[in-house]
């Protein structure tokens, strides 16, 4: 028997599926069920004390959703995989299995509207505090930390400033001071960049975007490296009421943080995945290398054409020379910064929004909507929709302007992709 | 036929000490053939690891024999006090005990003809390892006999677990 490491593209079309010894099917079956039938008692109260490997229910697990948990479990390096309804119950379920009332964790400033909202209003909810900090001021991320926090969280790519982490650095921080680090990786997915490899303890996805890749599927995903000692991590280690007194980490060891959060958060909060959308998400895993490959080529060409453009006030991709973090992107992100920027319009006469509207509204093939990530080209006005609950204070701090317009750059030929941009420019 | 793969993640262990310590092809050939398998450092706790890994091993139709030096009787069975004292023939001696009681626990596997020595996670001495290596015995290293039970049979993965198996054959179910 030799041994032989399987490359990306194999590991993308075969991690997590085995065809099953009874029918052998090749697709992965999904397993559209509620609940399994036990085997005899004795194997339902096994199952039950977590001593059975084996499926209860589909609010904890599921084999379809399984293969999708193994399969990004392989493909960023992780031990394995937790897979939720949406990238936020990826978030809230990490903060929730990590945090007790009155600890911390210490976020990014430049996040996500949605998860900007969960830290710093419904964390709040439950005693949870959070201090945000500028990415790149390291000083600010070492200040923040206290003997309460229990984890840092940045986006590898920031939305929409497509600026990039300093994953290295962060890394060394949170491990100097014994916090895991969590990275949002939904922009780049593990065929960009791999934040384990620079340090991370836990990866989330939206698995909605680029993962699923066409638009159809809302998906969560988390993934641990299995590295991270929990032994002195109080919400880990210790004993916990809800399994008869059993410590996770003691117990499961390098499993204990994707069993507890498994076990217990998602089992009480409820947030899973349909099965439906496993197998939706994990088609579109099958072709993520192909399709990853032309969204980083279109949007780079997409990125050079508006730089030159005369109605482009300026263009936030960390591809261009011109960004401050595009030697950070080459070496976190070598094969491409992701798909997903923005840029700003040039000032004119009238209000500055309604430029933007006017744009917007003239484009005939980017399609105006609340997403990223889909094999179609999108385009939205952040300052008015998904960062809008955000106070002016935080809208600064998030790096956005009221000029400002996000494209996800989609798989379109890339002249149509110039020339609809082209002429909806011509408006402003 | 077993499988084909290089398990890498989660295991303290070089490059070098996995090849000879955690053998995919030794692993599953082991979980194969073993009938009995005694358990040094088996606990009476119901949530322990050691209880729960004894607990899947009887499920999964093995004989399992606890090693304790107090108890009479651990997951139903009769406990036995040391190794020695087990009146038969022991396939795979599994150990939930610290690394320094290793070389005691080998030197007595290698006197009751055990098949097979194995440290679980985080078990490591080396220097005993090698001795019942050279005694014949088959030696596995830091890994967990329930997780390579149900890596290799398909169970870990439905944990969401990354397994590190590929392949596009149809499953065979690993028999106890």
């Amino acid at each position: 028997m030799s041994k032989h490491d399987f490359g990306f593209e194999t590991r993308m079309l075969h991690a997590g599926q085995i065809p099953d010894p009874y029918i052998g099917a090749r697709a992965v079956p999904i397993y559209q069920t509620t609940s399994y039938v036990f085997g005899d008692a004795d194997e339902a109260a096994h199952l039950f004390e977590l001593k059975q490997y084996g499926n209860i229910y589909s609010r904890i697990s599921n084999p379809t959703t399984a293969v999708l948990e193994e399969r990004i479990a392989s493909l960023e390096g992780g031990t394995g995989a937790m897979a939720v309804a949406s990238g936020m119950a990826a978030e809230f379920g990490t903060f929730m299995t990590l945090c007790s009332p009155g600890d911390e964790i210490v976020a990014s400033s430049q996040l996500y509207g949605g998860s900007l909202t969960l830290l710093a209003h419904t964390a709040k909810k439950l005693s949870i505090k959070v201090t945000f900090v500028d990415p790149d001021d390291f000083e600010g991320w070492e200040k923040a930390i206290t003997s309460r926090t229990r984890g840092l969280f940045v986006e590898i790519i920031g939305n929409p400033i497509g600026s990039i982490a300093d994953l290295e650095t962060l890394g060394e921080i949170a491990r100097r001071h014994y916090v895991p680090l969590i990275v949002d990786s939904t922009f780049a997915t593990p065929y960009l960049c791999r934040p384990i490899e620079w340090g991370a303890t836990i990866v989330i996805h939206s698995a909605t975007k680029f993962i699923g890749g066409h638009g159809t599927s809302i998906g969560g995903l988390v993934v641990d490296s299995g590295d991270f000692d929990f032994s002195g991590f109080p919400t880990i280690a210790d004993p916990t009421a809800s399994y008869h007194g059993l410590r996770f980490y003691d117990t499961f060891g390098h499993y204990g943080f994707l069993m507890k959060l498994r076990a217990e958060t998602v089992r009480d909060t409820g947030a899973c995945i349909s099965p439906m959308n496993s197998f939706l998400l994990l088609q579109g895993l099958e072709t993520l290398s192909l399709r990853m490959e032309r969204h980083v080529t279109n949007a780079q060409k997409v990125a050079e054409f508006l730089a030159k453009h005369s109605k482009v006030a300026k263009v936030n991709y960390a591809g261009l020379p011109t960004h401050p973090h595009h030697d950070r992107a080459k070496k976190y992100l070598p094969k491409g910064p992701g798909a997903v920027f923005s840029f700003d319009l040039a000032p004119s006469k009238g209000d500055v929004r309604d430029a933007g509207k006017n744009f917007i509204e003239k484009l005939q093939l980017f399609s105006h909507l609340a997403n990223v990530g889909d094999a179609k080209s999108l385009v939205i006005h952040p300052g008015s929709t998904t960062h809008q609950q955000l106070s002016d204070e935080e809208m600064i701090a998030s790096g956005i302007s009221a000029a400002m317009i996000r494209l996800s750059v989609g798989l379109e030929t890339i002249n149509d992709l110039l020339w609809d941009l082209d002429q909806a420019l011509e408006v402003v | 036929m077993s499988i084909a793969c290089d398990v890498r993640l989660n295991t303290r262990l070089s490059e070098e000490d996995r090849a000879k310590y955690q053998n995919g092809e030794v692993i599953q050939n082991l979980l194969a053939t073993a009938k009995t398998i005694a358990i040094v450092g088996l606990s009476t706790e119901k949530t322990k690891a050691s209880n729960m890994v004894g607990s899947y091993l009887q499920d999964e139709g093995y004989k399992v024999i606890p090693v304790h030096p107090k108890a009479e009787e651990i997951l139903g069975v009769k406990c036995y006090p040391s190794l020695s004292a087990i009146p038969e023939k022991v396939d795979i001696v599994d150990v939930f005990r610290p690394a320094s009681e290793i070389p005691g626990i080998v030197e007595e596997a290698i006197k009751i003809g055990a098949k097979a020595v194995w440290t679980q996670l985080r078990i490591i001495n080396l220097e005993a390892a090698s001795a019942a290596k050279e005694a014949g015995l088959e030696v596995v290293v830091d890994r967990c006999i329930k997780m390579e039970h149900g890596r290799y049979g398909g169970m870990l993965h439905w944990a969401g677990m990354n397994t590190e198996v590929i392949s596009a054959q149809r499953r065979r179910n690993l028999g106890a």
